[in-house]
């Protein structure tokens, strides 16, 4: 297998973006990565998107955004995971490319969903959950997150105020990520007062659903000398899965899914948790970052919160955490979320976000992108090339 | 939802229907043609009591257009008796009522209705047990 790096990236802002439309969301993306990576044609695209068709009625999205990217003859393939499906695209790109088959391939997230009724955007965003089992009974996404803080709050005795350390963070940063929805700060009486959506998550624990692209390409590091792009090495970018359903797990606080890619993606690497410098989490949810970093062995179960007030998940701490304002202050643009993550980590790496939210620490860096309540989750690790 | 497909799941929705491995014993709810312990294809149909703990519980505000009419409502992940957890919402309570490890029985009540013109669609739904220590 060849190692792989990427060595152009391109975003939009997150935003509601109502004067643009789906492809040319994820053209500008695609073609600001290939105009960075100074590439004029690609071996193939992977496209990460959730909802085109229930939403914008748009399926084939591949050959869509090839075709209007101006990429003719070139393959393209919508990869769908629900919330993962950004990473899942990467995910395909690094098999290409790492086994040989491909040697230049572009992957582009994109999602639009802010000009539909946020009663069908719940719909939608709801089928990433067992429609038969889980979707039918009323459950919306929210709902299935609030189960488990839910439980959380009663296993562990903590006070839900002091899950406010993850969404105030990511605001934080965000306020200087001139792509993020959220500039602004939000504080612990806001938190404390801001409104239930499903009991007890509230409106401040949860990322905002978003339009945006992002985009990345992905080539073997071997041949990075021959693009234009500063290039970052991807470590590993590693798959790990459950059931579909919360409930047909043995204890649905654990996130197995979690647990088996971010144990991949070290075994691969090399790595362990304490060598990463800082974590982008997939923070849909307060409760989700909790779940994630407990699973993927950054701490104990039950012990999250009190890591992250100890050791500082802040751009100075030692362990920052959503450095460009996360799913919480960037925003949620479901399917390019996970481009957005590895977008932003590269960032960091390349020392190119605003001084204010640069980490000091920036050699290793970890994402996970998780799809569904847990059934798809990404873990992805990029260093530095020094 | 179209209506071959509730009609699909009559047994589930009416009987808490699940399967019994054949060669290993384990339970399944929702069925599963591959037992998720020893990978046989090998089941039954097996009939759940629908008694149950409650394991959590959420109070949804914002919800799917179809449940709209009920907000606000909750929806429950219920330990049943046989070792198997499920999704379902709660019914015939006092919201003060509602704890964790409480115990609940099964009920047959309506889900929702699929629009003016469409069918009602029915289903399990769980409550706090009326009459403790009764077999009903
Ligand atoms: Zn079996």
């Amino acid at each position: 297998m060849r190692k792989v790096a990427i060595v152009g990236i391109g975003q939009t802002p997150v935003r509601e973006h109502w004067g643009t439309n789906l492809r040319d969301l994820a053209v500008s993306a695609l073609r600001d990565a290939m105009e960075d990576a100074g590439v004029e044609n690609l071996d193939g695209i992977t496209v990460g998107n959730m909802l085109s068709g229930a939403m914008s009625e748009q399926e084939h999205l591949g050959a869509l955004v090839a075709d209007y990217a101006g990429l003719d003859g070139v393959e393209g393939m919508k990869i769908e995971a629900a919330c993962g499906s950004g990473a899942a695209a990467i995910r395909m790109a690094v098999k290409a490319v790492a086994s040989g088959l491909m040697d230049t391939v572009g992957v582009v997230g994109v999602e639009k969903l802010t000009e539909f009724s946020a009663n069908n955007v719940t719909e939608a965003l709801a089928t990433a959950a067992d429609a038969d089992y889980e979707t039918t009974m009323g459950l919306s996404f929210v709902g299935i997150n609030a189960l488990l803080m839910k439980r959380y709050l009663y296993e562990f005795k903590f006070n839900k105020n002091d899950f406010s350390i993850f969404p105030i963070n990511a605001h934080k940063n965000a306020c200087y990520n001139p792509n993020a929805m959220f500039r602004y700060p939000i504080t612990l009486d806001e938190y404390a007062k801001a409104k239930i959506v499903a009991d007890p998550i509230n409106i401040l624990d949860s990322s905002p659903v978003a339009d945006g692209a992002a985009a990345v390409i992905v080539v073997a590091q071997e041949n990075v000398s021959q693009y234009k792009g500063k290039p970052v090495s991807i470590l590993a970018c590693e798959v790990g899965t459950d059931t579909v359903a919360l409930d047909n797990r043995e204890n649905p606080l654990w996130l197995k899914g979690a647990e088996r890619s971010a144990k991949k993606a070290y075994h691969v690497s090399g790595l362990s948790p304490k060598d990463i410098n800082f974590y982008e989490v997939h923070d849909a949810f307060s409760i989700i970052s909790v779940l994630s970093m407990e699973a993927s062995g950054f701490t104990e179960m039950g012990t999250a919160i009190r890591f992250a007030e100890k050791n500082g998940i802040d751009i100075k701490g030692k362990f920052p955490m959503s450095t460009c304002g996360g799913l919480k202050g960037r925003g949620h643009p479901v399917g390019a979320t996970g481009v957005y993550q590895v977008v932003e980590a590269a960032q960091q790496i390349r020392e190119t976000v605003a001084k204010e939210i640069q980490v000091e620490r920036n050699k290793i860096a970890m994402a996970q992108n998780i799809g569904g309540s847990g059934a798809t989750v990404i873990t992805t690790i990029l260093k530095k090339i020094v | 939802m179209d209506i071959p497909r509730y009609w699909r799941l009559k047994s589930q929705r009416y009987r808490l229907q699940g399967r019994r491995c054949t060669d290993c014993g384990s339970l399944s709810f929702p069925p599963r043609q591959v037992c998720m312990k020893c990978k046989s294809r090998n089941s039954e149909p097996y009939e759940f009591k629908g008694k149950g703990k409650l394991y959590s519980y959420t109070t949804i505000y914002q919800s799917p257009d179809r449940f709209e009419q009920i907000i606000p409502y909750v929806v429950a992940l219920v330990d049943l008796e046989e070792g198997v957890r499920i999704t379902a919402q709660l019914t015939d309570y006092f919201p003060e009522q509602l704890e964790i490890g409480m115990d609940l029985e099964m009920v047959i009540r309506q889900i929702y209705e699929d629009g003016p013109r469409g069918p009602i669609l029915y289903g399990y739904k769980f409550r706090p047990i009326l009459c403790p220590g009764i077999e009903s």
